[in-house]
């Protein structure tokens, strides 16, 4: 166990599920502020559309449709939410954790992985075809992301010696990883966009396939999955802080408060990032990935490598 | 073992079996997918009460990301499509069934009879790394040989499954300054 960091019991693992959905409802506050002001209307209805467009949905009727696989689609539609909430045991808040584990960064990795299954399972459920489009827009998407992400994720794993979260939180006291791999951090942050299928790595439920992995989604359904976007952005958020950003290294403020804070600043970055780039085609996004971005994260770990051995 | 953590296993070993079963069972090729995906997650699941936090974590990720691609797969090379249809997992039933059973009473068997050695020396403190340091160390050889030959298959899939190449995109002497998309104009079909 790292120095300093505690793990809580069952009312910790609350307290986080509840930090988790008031992190994740502020964040679709602040997207329908920003969506207001650009349209001109005023920032705080903004900012409380997506509640009501939470409570019209827990109200409204579920569509039916036929030959629908509903168990693979449930386990999809309520498994994004399930995820974001294991990726969040890992994630230190100050010196807070709920799972301490001695392979948290890998354990980040295997549930981000889980996405892959679960948004091609909300495609498939549907029995749609625009659905299922999107399942696989989703699919192909993943294989140019996973590898440039998993890589950097790497790289604070090297520096710290050690796949425990608390420990590459440590690492960073005199120096935060983001200043010697800003490539690393910026290749994980357009990972965390593209696993919560958002802005501009949103395709799979893009407007052009009549919302993808989203069409036939109604009522509870369509909200969880929703709400499970937000989740992972958050959780994505709170990761690359633990990551990159120095966990809750701060001055005056304990070091709780400073991981919210910093997590709230990125996942405003992240949520914002949809209003400012358009959305990438999926097969354009691999010759990129394969061919710019991986290279670059790789020499960024070869850096990092050089400067730990020596 | 605790008590707790006796049960813990009965009840993954129990899910792993089951969901197994179900792979052959279900009548669509996602639910089978998924059901596998089930029983190889069920089985990480168990590395981890071994302490293989490791190897644990890293089975349940390559498992779920297997099933997943085969996903991509099964759309891809199945000519009209059964794959979207109700469809029977199995080929050869009878003699899948005795080949099946006949595999799992010989390994289970082995496992329960076999005279198991008492153990010697201690687990290293730390697991993780002392498996990295294998795998970079005294089975690097194992490694160097088996990586070009991964490396090769998938290179060889990928140029079989490659509908557009590069010179689709940019053209036969690669000149063009942009990318033509699938179906555009000018482009081979």
């Amino acid at each position: 166990m790292a120095d300093g960091i505690l793990q809580v019991g069952p009312l910790g693992t609350v307290i986080a599920t509840v930090l988790l959905g008031v992190v994740a409802v502020l964040a679709a506050g602040f997207d329908g502020a920003v969506g207001a002001r650009l349209q001109g209307r005023r920032a705080l209805p903004g900012a409380a559309a997506p509640v009501w467009e939470g409570a019209r949905l827990l109200r409204q009727r579920r569509r039916t449709i036929v030959a629908a696989d509903s168990l693979l689609w449930r386990i999809g539609v309520v498994g994004l939410l399930v995820v974001a909430l294991l990726k969040v045991a890992v994630v230190p808040l100050g010196a807070w954790t709920v799972a301490d584990l001695s392979v948290g960064v890998v354990w980040f990795n295997a549930m981000d992985v889980m996405v892959w299954a679960l948004v091609w399972l909300v495609g498939w459920g549907a029995n749609s075809a625009h659905a299922l489009i999107g399942g696989y827009r989703f699919l192909g998407q993943a294989l140019s992301y996973e590898l440039p992400l998993m890589f950097a994720l790497t790289g604070p794993a090297i520096a710290a010696g050690s796949l425990r979260v608390g420990e590459v939180v440590a690492a960073q006291e005199e120096l935060w990883f983001v200043v010697w791999m800003p490539v690393a951090f910026l290749v994980f942050c357009a990972g965390v966009v593209a696993f919560s299928v958002w802005g501009p790595f949103g395709a799979a439920a893009g407007g052009d396939i009549a919302g993808g992995v989203l069409a036939e989604l109604s009522g509870v359904d369509r909200l969880l999955l929703l709400a499970g976007r937000y989740a992972l952005l958050s959780a994505g958020a709170g990761f690359a802080v633990a990551l990159f950003l120095g966990g809750g290294s701060g001055p005056f403020a304990p070091a709780w408060v400073w991981t919210l804070v910093k997590t709230l600043a990125v996942l405003a970055i992240l949520v914002g990032v949809r209003r400012l780039l358009p959305v990438v085609r999926p097969d354009r996004l691999a010759e990129v990935a394969w061919i710019v971005v991986l290279p670059a994260v790789l020499l960024q770990l070869l850096l990092v490598s050089v400067v730990v051995v020596r | 073992m605790s008590p707790v953590l006796d049960a813990v296993f009965w009840v993954l070993a129990v899910i792993s079996v089951a969901a197994g079963i179900a792979v052959f069972r279900v009548d669509s090729m996602a639910r089978a997918t998924y059901a596998l995906a089930v029983s190889f997650v069920a089985v990480g699941a168990m590395l981890l009460l071994l302490n293989l936090e490791y190897i644990g974590v890293i089975t349940i990720l390559m498992m779920v990301m297997e099933m997943a691609v085969m996903a991509i797969f099964m759309i891809m090379f199945m000519g009209m499509n059964p794959a979207l249809m109700p469809m029977s997992m199995v080929h050869n039933r009878v003699g899948s069934l005795v080949l099946a059973l006949g595999v799992f009473v010989v390994l289970a068997g082995g496992a329960l009879l076999v005279d198991w050695p008492e153990r010697r020396g201690e687990p290293a403190g730390e697991l993780t790394r002392s498996l990295g340091e294998a795998v970079m160390g005294s089975k690097m050889l194992v490694m160097l040989t088996v990586s070009p030959l991964l490396f090769a298959t998938l290179v060889a899939a990928l140029v079989l499954a490659n509908p557009r190449g590069r010179y689709d995109r940019f053209g036969d002497d690669l000149r063009a300054t942009t990318p033509r998309g699938p179906g555009e104009r000018g482009e081979q079909a």
